[in-house]
């Protein structure tokens, strides 16, 4: 696989804090991946740095093979971070314009951007004019001028409401389909779980885990239950192998497994012991619920 | 370079304030064009026209409206600060240094810019001194036209190191209107600092050192034209003549002092986190 971003053991303070811990992990073409963590994990900070506005107290980076400066691959990236930062006086024609110069790409991509991210009609208003969901989305029209290899966003949906989240999570699947790579920073966990293959997790700037969304913790997930003979099946769930611990609340039972085990097998299991199910749902752990019992881990 | 000064044009030019002061600040200087013309008249018995007296001969023209004509560099000394304010306000300098900017280009396209503005203020000097000059001079030949042009070029590092000193102001403060509190304080320093020298040494020694202050040395490089031109008129009072060339080690001084700018902006961005 080509490697577009490679990090090794960064380090960086401010003063006594210490936002981003030997932080190291790479990032393939063609993947979509999440940096995950609460406020404060040192995401920001992360992209900061890897996007040369943000100086590292130790250790290093480089984009794509190596060979390339941190400032021509930077023309080859497309990013936002935080806020959209445009001229409040020019409009949005003129701001992508100025972009267009700084990155020396031609200026017939504008229009098309522009309509990818449905701003087309708008394009002659000045940017202080617009909402911050437009805002927002002439981040991305500007990031993705110069057909970028990889596209950071910081946070794309903070602030925004239902209808503008949903706007950007759409223009953010279709980019991915075409094969960009992108990067996503965020602390909402149904944004990653919803748009990335690979994730990053980091917690106090510290990486807990880096790899694939699903294979985050092993897991073989869970049953939730409900039988009438409630007594009987939490005796029969305690003795079986295949059951980890088992939970109950009122009338349901969550039963987690420590071997793989389907529905049906146990459902037949069941069966042939004579309690009848009322209810029977497998699953496997929410990434909230995963990004949860990973951090609550690390604090033991 | 085109590049970069594309950029800050585009950046200067599509926002009104510092349009309007960017044209302010070529306007104003014409004016002394007004001052030529102007009749002083003495309660009805004659009346006193200042072109007339000799103030518009060359070469003593290159002197007189260069010196005047950079007390107007105040205007575009605001927009260099604020074109630094706004940077770090809207923080798109952020952004541009995302976008691919290097901090050393982004520092150049604001210096590019400060050249170029102030190339085209020294153009549109020499323009306007020569219209004056050929209406109202007495002497017209080339040679003596052409003697003293030292003052055009003297008017040019002149804005350069102020809107260098401008530009480092804004990059420190980060903010317009503290950059331009902190350009008066540094001229009180300066004069403090010269005053604390008088006290403890000669004033002779204490002129000489505050000959290299920043702001004193971009004031000396064209110094004020009064004397001379009352020399002109009383020829005999030996306390009137006075140096008042261009001289190479103060052109000097000032260039030192735009390298020192410019650099320490330079380093000061490379050492920060946005």
């Amino acid at each position: 696989m080509e490697p577009i971003l490679t990090i090794n053991n960064l380090t960086k303070k401010f003063g006594y804090l210490t936002a981003v811990k030997n932080l190291s992990f790479t990032i393939n073409k063609g993947n979509v991946y999440g940096i995950l963590g609460p406020n404060g994990s040192g995401k920001s900070t992360t992209l900061g740095i890897v996007l040369n506005v943000v100086n590292k107290t130790q250790g290093n980076f480089h984009w794509f093979d190596g060979n390339t400066t941190t400032h021509d691959a930077l023309k080859q990236v497309g990013a936002i971070i935080e806020r959209p930062n445009f001229y409040p006086y020019m409009t949005a024609e003129q701001n992508l314009k100025l972009v267009c110069r700084i990155k020396g790409v031609d200026k017939s991509k504008i229009e098309e951007k522009l309509e990818i991210v449905g701003l087309l009609d708008r394009k002659t208003h000045k940017f202080r004019t617009y909402s911050l969901g437009m805002k927002q989305r002439l981040a991305i029209a500007s990031a993705l001028l110069n057909d970028p290899e990889i596209l950071i966003l910081d946070e794309p949906t903070n602030g925004l409401d239902p209808q503008g989240i949903h706007q950007i999570r759409q223009i953010i699947k279709d980019i991915a389909a075409k094969g960009t790579t992108i990067l996503l920073a965020s602390h909402l966990l149904d944004e990653v779980e919803k748009v990335c293959s690979h994730v990053v997790v980091l917690r106090k700037g510290e990486k807990l885990y880096s790899g694939r969304v699903d294979e985050m913790i092993n897991s073989h997930g869970f049953f939730e239950l409900k039988a009438e003979k409630h007594q009987a099946l939490l005796e029969v769930l305690e003795s079986h192998s295949n059951i980890g611990s088992v939970k109950v609340e009122d009338e349901l039972i969550t039963a987690f497994l420590n071997e793989p085990m389907s529905a049906s097998e146990f459902n037949k299991l069941m069966f042939d012991k004579g309690i009848f199910l009322s209810h029977l749902v497998k699953r496997k752990e929410s990434l909230e619920e995963q990004f949860l019992q990973l951090t609550d881990n690390q604090e033991n | 370079m085109l590049r970069l000064i594309q950029l800050e044009l585009q950046k200067l030019w599509l926002n009104r304030a510092s349009k309007v002061l960017i044209i302010i600040s070529f306007i104003l200087p014409l004016f002394i064009i007004l001052l030529s013309s102007f009749k002083i008249p003495f309660f009805g018995y004659f009346t006193l026209e200042l072109g007339e007296l000799g103030l518009f001969n060359f070469p003593l023209i290159w002197h007189l409206v260069t010196f005047f004509a950079s007390q107007f560099k105040f205007f575009f000394a605001i927009v260099v600060v604020s074109m630094i304010g706004n940077e770090y306000s809207n923080k798109t300098l952020k952004q541009n240094l995302i976008d691919g900017l290097s901090k050393k280009e982004f520092i150049l396209s604001k210096f590019y810019t400060i050249v170029f503005f102030s190339l085209i203020s020294t153009i549109v000097i020499l323009i306007m001194s020569l219209c004056i000059g050929y209406y109202y001079s007495s002497f017209t030949e080339l040679v003596i036209v052409t003697r003293e042009l030292e003052f055009l070029f003297a008017y040019f590092i002149k804005l350069v190191g102020f809107f260098s000193l401008c530009l480092f102001l804004g990059m420190l403060v980060k903010r317009s209107a503290f950059a331009l509190a902190s350009l008066f304080v540094l001229f009180i320093l300066e004069w403090v600092a010269y005053l604390f020298l008088w006290k403890f040494s000669t004033e002779e020694l204490a002129t000489n050192i505050q000959n290299f202050f920043p702001l004193k040395s971009m004031y000396k490089l064209i110094d004020e034209p009064f004397a001379r031109i009352a020399a002109t008129k009383i020829p005999d009072n030996q306390e009137l003549i006075r140096d008042y060339a261009v001289h190479f080690s103060e052109i000097a001084v000032v260039l030192g002092w735009t390298a020192i700018f410019i650099f320490l902006s330079y380093q000061l961005l490379k050492k920060r986190d946005l």
